[in-house]
């Protein structure tokens, strides 16, 4: 007569069980590391706790003191104005730079390499150089017009809310475009050439075959890669802190700076918290669109 | 059974670390029975002869003397109010952590009252100036312990000045607007920081709103009191002056800005602390004028100018806060007493050759400022200053309006375009917020 199994190898042979166990590490880390602190901020942004000070209830009164603060509102705007020109630029210049490394060439495995080099160095790291390049006094963008007889002033990148809006919008998609350009190529790869030569032979021109043939294959890892970066960006510090410090007088602020400034900075951590929150619904918006695009293209 | 507590498993997972990089760095096992480690956050200082000292040789001798280790960390100012807020969040970091101006008022909470050390500093240096209470004492504790004064003077070029027919540093603010004028002209523009960084751009914006009758709040520390038309006058002021004598970059300048631009002689006069002269007196072969003689001998120093009601300096002052999370409170507090002990000050104060003036008033006159005549108008800047907050106290709500950078966003909006009116009524409203 067969022995019975140890009931302790049985319950991990059920899937269920078994399924629990191995998902427990991830959801460990992830409530360590996003729930907790997601819920610590909504609790904060409850209270009126300041550095040191661990506060009492105040309901929504901070919601209420931020929406009717000014450079809140200049925060929103930068904050959609950041995100939207950015990723349309990214969107298109990296599409651009996939479909141009798809191609065959000499030393095709050496640019792919190289043209990451903009997502590969640390942030901090080239927009440091990046504000040397935009230097009030000693910017090499300045001398370099200036010698190509271009322009006879300054152009004052960083002090110019304007212009400062633009520098750091500049530097993000330079960062950005590398990483839409191989994830977009890793989506090129996988179309058949076939399609496209088929659709040559039926005599369908270049803008065609990509507007029916290559668009639409590409379409959902377009919008994974869109959602990625929508939310990073979104959630942008690192250029601004450098570049800008959210400045010139608070014109480049985006929620994330603003966060850290009034949080961090000054100390009111309620109202830092609250102004990281705000974030919270439009992001969530975002992805729950965007996934549910990305479904119904794929059940498509 | 020990409880587990976040706290307890990131506190041994930092110690693990943070041992075995100590361990990896020397070579060697740490012996069991270790003394007390004071962990110190400073600024990187504008003058690094002075942190070389503290590493070389005063660090050294204080180990000696008291029997602990001490670890200097040094970060960027405008690094060290961040860093606060992780440490009293945290409950643990830096015991003894500097702080500019008036800003320790923000942490009361969470500092340990001085007031012993400060009054016996006091007592035995023939007293601690009105502007050292005022920005690290409430009256009735000490937040932080008053360590110096950066004296904010006009470093400017002499020749430069002659040369447009000034030979007297101006004295009002219109006369300082047609010297600059007249040199912006020529090329050789005024340079002024206008935007969030904790030295120059406070230090010139307030006096100036002052000098014109301006004031963020009324004596009593509540009434908001900024819109009125002194104000006003003085916007209006600095938007002409800005457009008209100053290098155009200063909106988004840093508190190294000038310095640099000083130093590559694209400025012809700038409010700073001492260290551009000091830097121009250690390098003298490397900054030469256009005129090919050192750069250190164009350079005088100068007040703010007046204005329809005055003559104001705001100065940045350095304090230490001693945190009362500090485990090591007692060693700690051992060891700002041996750094303030005269001898040991000493050493530091002319390692600074000026740049920082002491908070006490025996300090006016010391050999070292009889040493310069250039450095000479630094020796009263403890005397002179006047507090962020005028004209009511120096605490919490004047630390918050400072730390904001409400008074330098005034007229930065003014200066890009916003006129004078609309940029004092957001500040009145901003500031509203914060009296409220």
């Amino acid at each position: 007569m067969p022995q019975a199994p140890r009931p302790r190898l049985r319950l991990l042979e059920d899937e269920r069980w078994l399924a629990l166990v191995l998902l427990v590490p991830t959801m460990v880390l992830l409530g360590m590391f996003i729930a907790y602190p997601f819920v610590r901020g909504i609790l904060l942004s409850v209270t009126n706790s300041r550095v040191g000070v661990p506060g009492e209830f105040v309901g929504l009164a901070n919601f209420y003191k931020i929406f009717n603060d000014g450079i809140f509102r200049t925060s929103v705007y930068n904050t959609f104005v950041y995100t939207g020109v950015t990723t349309v630029f990214k969107l298109s210049l990296g599409l651009w730079l996939a479909m141009l490394l798809n191609r065959n060439f000499r030393g095709k495995a050496f640019t792919r390499a190289f043209i990451l080099l903009p997502f590969i160095i640390p942030t901090v790291l080239s927009t440091f150089a990046w504000k040397w390049m935009f230097d009030p006094t000693f910017s090499v963008l300045n001398w370099l017009l200036y010698h190509f007889g271009l322009i006879t002033g300054r152009i004052n990148w960083l002090g110019d809310p304007d212009l400062a809006m633009i520098s750091i919008i500049i530097v993000n998609i330079w960062r950005g475009v590398p990483f839409f350009a191989i994830s977009l190529l890793a989506g090129l790869q996988t179309i058949s050439p076939e399609l496209n030569e088929a659709a040559a032979i039926d005599g369908a021109r270049p803008w065609q075959r990509f507007w029916h043939i290559t668009w639409p294959l590409l379409l959902p890892v377009t919008m994974v890669v869109v959602l990625f970066s929508v939310i990073q960006t979104f959630a942008d510090f690192q250029i601004v802190y450098v570049m800008t410090g959210g400045g010139p007088a608070n014109a480049t602020h985006l929620f994330a700076t603003y966060a850290y400034q009034i949080g961090i900075g000054t100390g009111l951590l309620s109202e830092g918290a609250a102004i990281s929150l705000a974030m919270f619904p439009i992001l969530f918006l975002v992805v729950i669109i965007q996934l549910l695009y990305i479904r119904r293209v794929e059940v498509r | 059974m020990t409880t587990v507590t976040r706290r307890n498993v990131l506190k041994s997972g930092t110690a693990l670390v943070g041992g075995m990089a100590g361990i990896l760095a020397t070579g060697r096992a740490p012996a069991f029975a270790q003394g007390t480690t004071v962990h110190w956050l400073r600024w990187n200082d504008f003058v690094p002869a002075s942190d070389q000292l503290l590493r070389k040789e005063l660090l050294p001798a204080a180990e000696k003397a008291l029997g602990i280790k001490i670890n200097l960390e040094t970060v960027n100012g405008n690094d060290l109010q961040p860093r606060v807020t992780a440490s009293v969040q945290s409950g643990s970091g830096p015991d003894l952590i500097m702080i500019f101006n008036n800003q320790s008022a923000l942490y009361a909470e969470s500092v340990v009252d001085l007031s012993d050390l400060a009054e016996d500093i006091s007592s035995k240096e023939g007293g601690l100036y009105k502007y050292s209470r005022a920005v690290t004492s409430d009256g009735k504790k000490f937040n932080a312990m008053p360590w110096a004064i950066v004296g904010a003077m006009n470093a400017y070029r002499k020749s430069w000045f002659e040369e447009v027919g000034v030979t007297k540093f101006p004295e009002t603010w219109d006369a300082y607007y047609n010297a600059g004028k007249k040199l912006k002209a020529k090329g050789h523009p005024l340079g002024q920081a206008v935007s969030h960084s904790f030295g120059d751009p406070p230090t010139f914006v307030y006096p100036l709103l002052w000098s014109y009758g301006g004031k963020e709040v009324e004596a009593d520390g509540k009434t908001v009191a900024i819109n009125s038309k002194n104000t006003i006058d003085s916007v209006k002021f600095m938007t002409a002056f800005y457009k008209d004598t100053c290098d155009e970059g200063g909106l988004a300048w840093d508190d190294t800005s000038n310095n640099r631009a000083f130093l590559s002689q694209t400025i012809s006069s700038t409010l700073n602390g001492a260290s551009i002269y000091i830097e121009a007196l250690r390098n003298p072969d490397k900054y030469i004028t256009e005129k090919g003689v050192a750069l250190k001998t164009d350079i005088l120093h100068a007040p703010l100018p007046k204005g329809p009601q005055g003559q104001f300096g705001l100065h940045t002052f350095f304090s230490h806060m001693l945190m009362s999370y500090s485990k090591n409170q007692k060693a700690a507090k051992d060891f700002l007493r041996w750094a303030h002990t005269p001898a040991n000050y000493e050493k530091w104060f002319i390692s600074q050759k000026g740049f920082a003036t002491p908070p006490t008033a025996q300090w006016e006159s010391h050999k070292l400022w009889s040493e310069d005549p250039v450095m000479d108008p630094f020796k009263v800047a403890g005397k002179l200053g006047q507090a962020p907050g005028f004209a009511g106290p120096a605490g919490k709500q004047a630390a918050e309006a400072l730390t904001k950078y409400i008074v330098v966003d005034m007229y930065a909006k003014a200066i890009q375009g916003a006129s004078p009116e609309d940029a004092v009524k957001w500040a009145e409203s901003e500031l509203k917020k914060i009296y409220s």
